[in-house]
């Protein structure tokens, strides 16, 4: 019997396709996914997130744990509500999940971690906590809602009472305040604007209401896909896992080596960085017709790769994908399409943000 | 649910068949199977002239979740295609039974059309 989250009846309402994701049953979408992932580029949309696993951590040892935990430095927390994107890495350096952390004051922090990696992450914390002065919550009951568009931060801050939406609207990128019982944090998951919002499970369905009287489009997950596809972020499971490393996935940037902070997986990246990394995560524009699809072979110069994720993309409507290919490939690829060997070309993620088509991707 | 109409025929793999007035068939996705893949983005078509027997893989639909094989309901050959399709896919969700047929076969023999199934034969197996 697969979970439900607080919202499901709206949903349902709202004529969602459900499927079942990661044990969620979820709205893949609400009609036409195309229309949902413009609604997001040029308006406003929402999705519900409920299914992401909520954990906070308290104690005294908390920000010691986690610069020993995650391959970025949570030092660069400097104030309480900043939030920092990171890879939890294993002894071999594998990635185990990607989360954003925020600090929500000295000694607490909080995680979203993925749905689908949730037990394994959370043996993996309760593991290795051992020896530090902090308690571990899972915050399984709060909902989660993404708005996200040039438009999101309008609409939340419009339902919000007068204290609380001072505070929302005064957040920075990539921070997070607590409105009330409402957690909101300028993040996303699209390459738009907009807030990710954790709220008690009995408000969520009057919250997605409230923002539905306010023209905020209910979108599916298969819109997220692609949205966060041409934002170039990494799906985990898909582009990335505990077989490779973040220097293998376009992380290179999420990883914190300046000082001597010794986090798991280090020596491992070390190792890897002396050697040489030998695979890399690049994008890919199709040149013709046809679609991306994951798991289709890249033929190189230097050796063949892999798509680790693709579609069609609404905003350049063509396909594009990320792949995982030799560090030595040029810039361009063919990629085995049923048998048809297509040309693309390689670019540097990302596709799309901000409403638009990035620089050097056309 | 969704669109079945009771004068074409199916297959179990969500193609329908049409009789045109000049004997040619023509074929299509369903309703459930547009609704099912969701917007439609890619298609690629058999080429007029091919000869298709029945069961074979002959086209491709991809949306934007999943790509998925159209297997030829029956015999033939390829008389016409639509051409339509390639700039716009989505006509397919629009108008699965009109605008968004796929290709038009004639016939090899045309007492293959008693293979399918009848509407509601076909709206049975949906449920």
């Amino acid at each position: 019997m697969p979970q439900r989250t607080p919202l499901y009846d709206a949903h349902i309402e709202a004529g969602a396709r459900m499927v079942d994701f990661g044990g969620w049953e979820m709205p893949i979408n609400y009609g036409s996914q195309i229309e949902e992932h413009h609604h997001v580029r040029r308006d406003v949309g929402m999705f519900d997130v409920s299914h992401m696993t909520i954990v906070d951590l308290r104690g005294r040892d908390t920000p010691a744990f986690l610069s020993r935990l995650l391959a970025n430095d949570i030092g660069k927390l400097a104030t309480p509500g900043k939030a920092l994107y990171s890879c939890m890495l294993n002894e071999e350096g594998g990635v185990i999940d990607d989360l954003i952390t925020y600090r929500m004051d000295e000694h607490w922090y909080r995680m979203v971690v993925n749905a689908a990696t949730r037990e394994n992450d959370l043996a993996w914390l309760n593991r290795q906590a051992e020896g530090f002065d902090l308690e571990l919550a899972e915050r399984a009951e709060l909902a989660m809602v993404a708005v996200q568009g040039p438009g999101a931060r309008e609409a939340v801050i419009r339902i919000l009472a007068s204290d609380d939406a001072e505070r929302a609207s005064s957040l920075k990128p990539f921070s997070a305040a607590e409105c009330g019982a409402l957690f909101v944090a300028r993040t996303g998951y699209t390459g738009e604007d907009g807030f990710e919002v954790a709220l008690p499970p009995d408000e969520a369905q009057a919250f997605w209401e409230q923002l539905v009287a306010n023209g905020v489009a209910p979108c599916g997950l298969g819109a997220r896909d692609t949205l966060r596809l041409e934002a170039g972020m990494n799906l985990y499971g898909q582009d990335m896992d505990t077989t490779v490393t973040p220097l293998e996935s376009g992380l290179a940037w999420t990883v914190a080596m300046g000082d001597e902070r010794e986090f798991i997986g280090r020596e491992a990246l070390e190792r890897q960085r002396e050697d040489g990394v030998p695979r890399k995560l690049v994008g890919l524009v199709l040149e013709g017709r046809g679609v991306l699809r994951h798991g289709q072979k890249v033929l190189t110069d230097a050796g063949d790769g892999e798509v680790t994720s693709g579609s069609f993309s609404p905003t350049l409507e063509r396909a594009i994908a990320l792949a995982r290919v030799p560090a030595d490939t040029g810039e361009t690829v063919s990629v085995d399409i049923r048998g048809k060997a297509l040309p693309a070309r390689v670019v540097r993620p990302p596709f799309a943000r901000n409403g638009e088509i990035c620089d050097g991707i056309l | 649910m969704s669109n079945v109409p009771e004068e074409l025929r199916y297959t179990e793999s969500h193609e329908w068949v049409s009789t045109e007035n000049d004997g040619t068939v023509r074929v299509g996705i369903t309703d459930h199977a547009q609704e099912a893949l969701g917007d439609l983005v890619f298609v690629e078509l058999p080429a007029i002239g091919d000869q298709i027997d029945q069961g074979d893989s002959c086209a491709v639909v991809e949306s934007v979740k999943a790509a998925s094989d159209i297997y030829s309901p029956l015999a033939g050959e390829v008389v016409a295609i639509n051409e339509d399709l390639e700039g716009d896919p989505g006509i397919i969700n629009n108008d699965p039974y009109g605008d968004g047929w796929l290709f038009a076969l004639e016939l090899s023999d045309s007492s293959d059309l008693d293979d399918l199934l009848d509407a509601e034969t076909y709206a049975q197996q949906l449920d």
